[in-house]
């Protein structure tokens, strides 16, 4: 979602420069808060600390501390905010500590939605010019301090692997020599930056910070932690959205040896223990019987109805371009086509979790959440709590892909902490983490298009039903209808379309809460909008590439993502029998993608993606390692949800619960990935969530490619390309 | 009832019910978070120790099953010749995202380079099928697992 749609330039925000540099008073008095770092704890910052914004401390230790404005879940945002930092600051990446930003919406806003969260692919879009600012602000700082004590020009120092060196006189000094002098220096009103021909650690493949504790067991996530006297809590949640507890009885429950206390809430029930194994053998042994409410009968193919009765429209113009209506009714040929998307759960490998103390007057919270803020926010009002009563310690996030931006799991641990004496962690079981989600919506689309005799485009019209997930989570970015995420891969398409209409039609299905899902809003659009470019090339009896291609007049950047992705996925050439080739193009999250997913389907109809080859242009290049690990981590998680992924509701039950019925692709199902990278000096683009939305579409066509079936509803249903015996 | 295990060399004892699962025991009673909870079912291999070298998944192995077998978890592979070379191909290929799933990766890995030092694409497939990786980090799993094998044979 391009939420700086709606909001302001991100140059200029309430993170801008001057915003956040001048709130180095706040952040300059002492560790913000006891965190759990991910490389070592640094000490407590004492007077002589030079903390010039919010992100940099240098203490006369000489530390070099940061503290990250974006959680790290995978995407590896705490090594290329430290590298933007860095380049600046004129420090190695090894000469830095990093810490988890404490809650504070006015320091650590994301500068493109406008509160404290990481997603929408935005940090380093959003992080690209303040980030370098801080960095270079703080170094200015530092030799200019140099410099005084020195008695010569600040402009005949600089600045080098955290020293300041005058060269005509061999002297220099170690910053944290210098950082109590440093700190008197007012903040420079303006800073000029680097010429990208000058970076030294910005486009080189740096080392992830995060991965020495991550393969010895020694970082923390959310899950790990272990206040003094915790006990462990699993819980049961009413197994229908809305429903109540209505009759519990316990007494087998409490003779499990470890368990202490049975904690009933109006819609759940919670065992704390011991231990999870207390915990779980505890949550067996309750009878439990609920009253279902008013979602009892709910299933999935209600929701799908309701759907698509709303695609009759009318909806809110998203985009409207000359009269599709008119153009459609004389075109020479007309393509119709109605697609589905599922219901998703995110089933992070961390399962959700949340430690909590609730005291007479205040709150503790260890949590990995990818808003933190909010976090503080909810849980507060859940205790009944002041926010800033409510201290959060935040932890890297073993997995996040937007389940980690709601703050529901804190809350329920407030609800069952409150009845606690002492700190309790509550672990939700995989079961109850797959069917008590927030899930990615079902969406409906119906859409149309007409062809002129040469089969090129003329009219485009295409209304889609489904949830406002913004609506919910940042209400004043859902204005008259409209979303910025909800449309985001439906409109402002790559292609040359005239007469062009797309409607959205708000429908918040009953029953099933939703959330945003990696990819988010394209994760529905581009696959609707790149299969039915696909539809409209096949009818047009056209090559899928050169079909798009043609198309691609005024769009060189989208052109040459298409043509490498062409060459070196050997588009073109023969594939044996029951194999095929699918091409799939977006413009989304600010950057350029093409794939080519190559398939194999099986004479019993199932689907094999053996290789993807991805074209990236995402303007400049902080990391391109990172690049290619988000590329491969983007392909197997959308993979895995067109080949597998799908929650149902029956009986207004979720039906899937652990990886048994909710599957995974695994090892020995994953495709071989190829990364190309477009070398580019535009500003960064988005990276983590590219992968997803794109691979679902190429998928889909490379099956039509293989077997002439147009798979419209996803996930792939092998029994629709079982081949006749 | 109490039980003394032995794990990562050093006797343990822990006064749980015997159906506990050995996970639990490690996490909430031993306070030894380096092994992860991801199922609960054996689905995910996030919880996978060694017993006696060979890989188990930890989530669903009771606690009175073990008796004088040793377990080794993430906190001491390192020690042994397959885990050290599997954790340093591990970051020679920069192969974590958000990490959760490593630990569970690397025990499979190293119990498979441990039994069969030369394992074919086949062979990891079989040995790694059973660990779930969220961010997709497969790719550079079969790498690393290649490169720890090759380094083992030049002697590395």
């Amino acid at each position: 979602m391009n939420l700086d749609r709606a909001h302001a330039d991100p140059d200029d925000t309430n993170l801008s420069r001057r915003g956040f540099l001048a709130s180095a008073a706040m952040a300059g008095g002492g560790l913000l808060l006891s965190l759990a770092l991910p490389f070592g704890r640094s000490e407590a910052a004492g007077s002589t600390d030079f903390a010039p914004n919010a992100f940099i401390r240098i203490g006369s230790d000489g530390q070099v501390v940061l503290t990250m404005p974006y959680v790290e879940m995978g995407q590896g945002t705490y090594t290329s905010v430290p590298m933007l930092i860095a380049e600046e600051l004129e420090v190695k990446l090894r000469q830095v500590r990093l810490e988890h930003a404490p809650p504070n919406e006015k320091l650590y806003a994301n500068p493109l939605l406008g509160v404290q969260a990481t997603g929408n692919s935005n940090a380093m879009r959003g992080g690209w010019k303040p980030l370098r600012e801080a960095g270079a602000s703080a170094r200015i700082m530092l030799v200019t301090a140099a410099a005084r004590r020195w008695r010569v020009d600040p402009t005949s120092c600089r600045a080098q692997d955290g020293e300041v060196i005058h060269d005509a006189t061999g002297r220099h000094i170690k910053y944290g020599d210098v950082a109590a002098e440093a700190a008197q220096i007012p903040v420079p009103e303006r800073v000029t930056l680097k010429r990208p021909e000058d970076f030294k650690l910005i486009g080189t493949p740096a080392k992830r910070l995060d991965a020495p504790g991550k393969v010895n067991g020694t970082v923390t996530y959310g899950i790990d932690a272990r206040p003094a006297g915790v006990k462990i809590a699993t819980l049961a949640q009413s197994p229908v959205f809305g429903g109540r507890l209505k009759s519990l009885e316990d007494s087998e429950a409490k003779a499990v040896k470890g368990v202490r206390q049975i904690v009933r809430l109006d819609d759940a029930v919670a065992v704390v223990a011991d231990h999870m194994g207390a915990a779980k053998k505890g949550l067996a042994a309750l009878k439990i019987e609920w009253d279902d409410g008013p979602h009892a009968a709910l299933s999935t193919a209600q929701i799908a109805g309701q759907l698509e009765q709303a695609t009759f429209g009318p909806g809110t113009v998203a985009q409207n371009s000359g009269d599709a209506d008119k153009a459609l009714a004389g075109a020479v040929t007309k393509v119709e086509a109605m697609y589905q998307l599922p219901f998703l759960a995110h089933a992070t490998m961390e399962p959700m979790n949340c430690t909590v103390h609730v005291r007479k007057d205040a709150c503790e919270i260890w949590i990995g959440s990818q808003a933190v803020a909010r976090v503080q926010a909810m849980a507060a009002k859940a205790a009944g709590l002041p926010p800033e009563k409510v201290i959060v310690h935040n932890h890297l996030i073993g997995g996040g892909f937007g389940r980690r931006l709601e703050a529901d799991g804190a809350v329920r641990a407030v609800e069952i902490a409150k009845h606690v004496d002492g700190p309790v962690k509550v672990v939700w079981t995989r079961e109850e983490d797959i069917q008590h989600g927030m899930y990615r919506p079902y969406w409906f689309d119906r859409i149309a298009a007409g062809l002129d005799a040469q089969g090129r485009p003329v009219a485009w019209k295409n209304r889609f039903a489904g949830p406002s997930v913004i609506a919910r989570w940042l209400p004043p970015a859902f204005k008259d209808g409209l979303d910025p995420d909800s449309t985001e891969g439906a409109i402002d398409l790559v292609y040359e379309m005239p007469n062009f209409h797309v409607e959205f039609v708000r429908v918040e299905p009953p029953g099933i809460p939703t959330a945003f899902w990696r990819s988010v809003g394209p994760s529905h659009n581009v696959f609707v909008t790149e299969s039915f470019v696909d539809e409209l090339a096949s009818a047009a009896r056209q090559d899928a590439v050169a079909y798009r291609r043609m198309l691609l007049d005024r769009n060189p950047r989208a052109r040459a993502v298409l043509d490498l992705v062409a060459e070196k996925s050997g588009w073109g050439q023969p594939l044996p029998k029951g194999s095929g080739r699918g091409v799939a193009l977006q413009y989304v999250f600010g950057s350029y993608l093409a794939q080519v997913a190559e398939v194999e389907v099986s004479s019993e109809g199932n689907v094999r993606v053996r290789r993807v080859v991805c074209a990236m242009d995402c303007g400049t290049v902080v990391n391109p390692d990172t690049v290619q690990a988000q590329l491969q981590s983007g392909v197997i998680f959308g993979a895995t949800a067109a080949l597998y992924g799908e929650i149902t509701l029956k009986n207004g039950r979720v039906e899937q619960s652990n990886f048994d019925t909710y599957q995974m692709l695994r090892m020995d199902q994953a495709p071989v990935i190829d990364v190309h990278i477009v070398k580019s000096a535009e500003p960064p683009g988005g990276m983590g969530e590219t992968g997803t939305s794109l691979i679902v579409p190429a998928i889909a066509n490379a099956i039509f490619a293989a077997t002439s079936k147009r798979l419209r509803k996803m996930p792939v249903d092998s029994n629709s390309l079982k081949q006749p015996a | 009832m109490a039980f003394t295990i032995n794990i990562n060399g050093s006797g343990h004892s822990v006064d749980v019910d015997g159906d506990t699962p050995l996970l639990w025991v490690l996490r909430d009673v031993l306070g030894m978070t380096g092994t992860k909870f991801g199922c609960g079912a054996a689905l995910c291999g996030a919880c996978t120790v060694h017993i006696d070298g060979v890989a188990t998944r930890s989530c669903i192995t009771p606690i009175d099953s073990i008796e004088k077998a040793a377990v080794t978890t993430i906190e001491a592979i390192g020690a042994t010749a397959s885990g050290a070379g599997i954790q340093k191909a591990w970051l020679d290929h920069e192969v974590v995202q958000c990490g959760y799933c490593q630990s569970g990766q690397i025990m499979s890995a190293s119990a498979l380079l441990a039994s069969n030092p030369h394992p074919t694409d086949a062979d990891i497939d079989d040995a790694m099928s059973g660990n779930i990786c969220r961010c997709g980090t497969y790719v550079r799993i079969r790498e690393a697992i290649k490169l720890a094998a090759q380094s083992t044979t030049n002697g590395g």
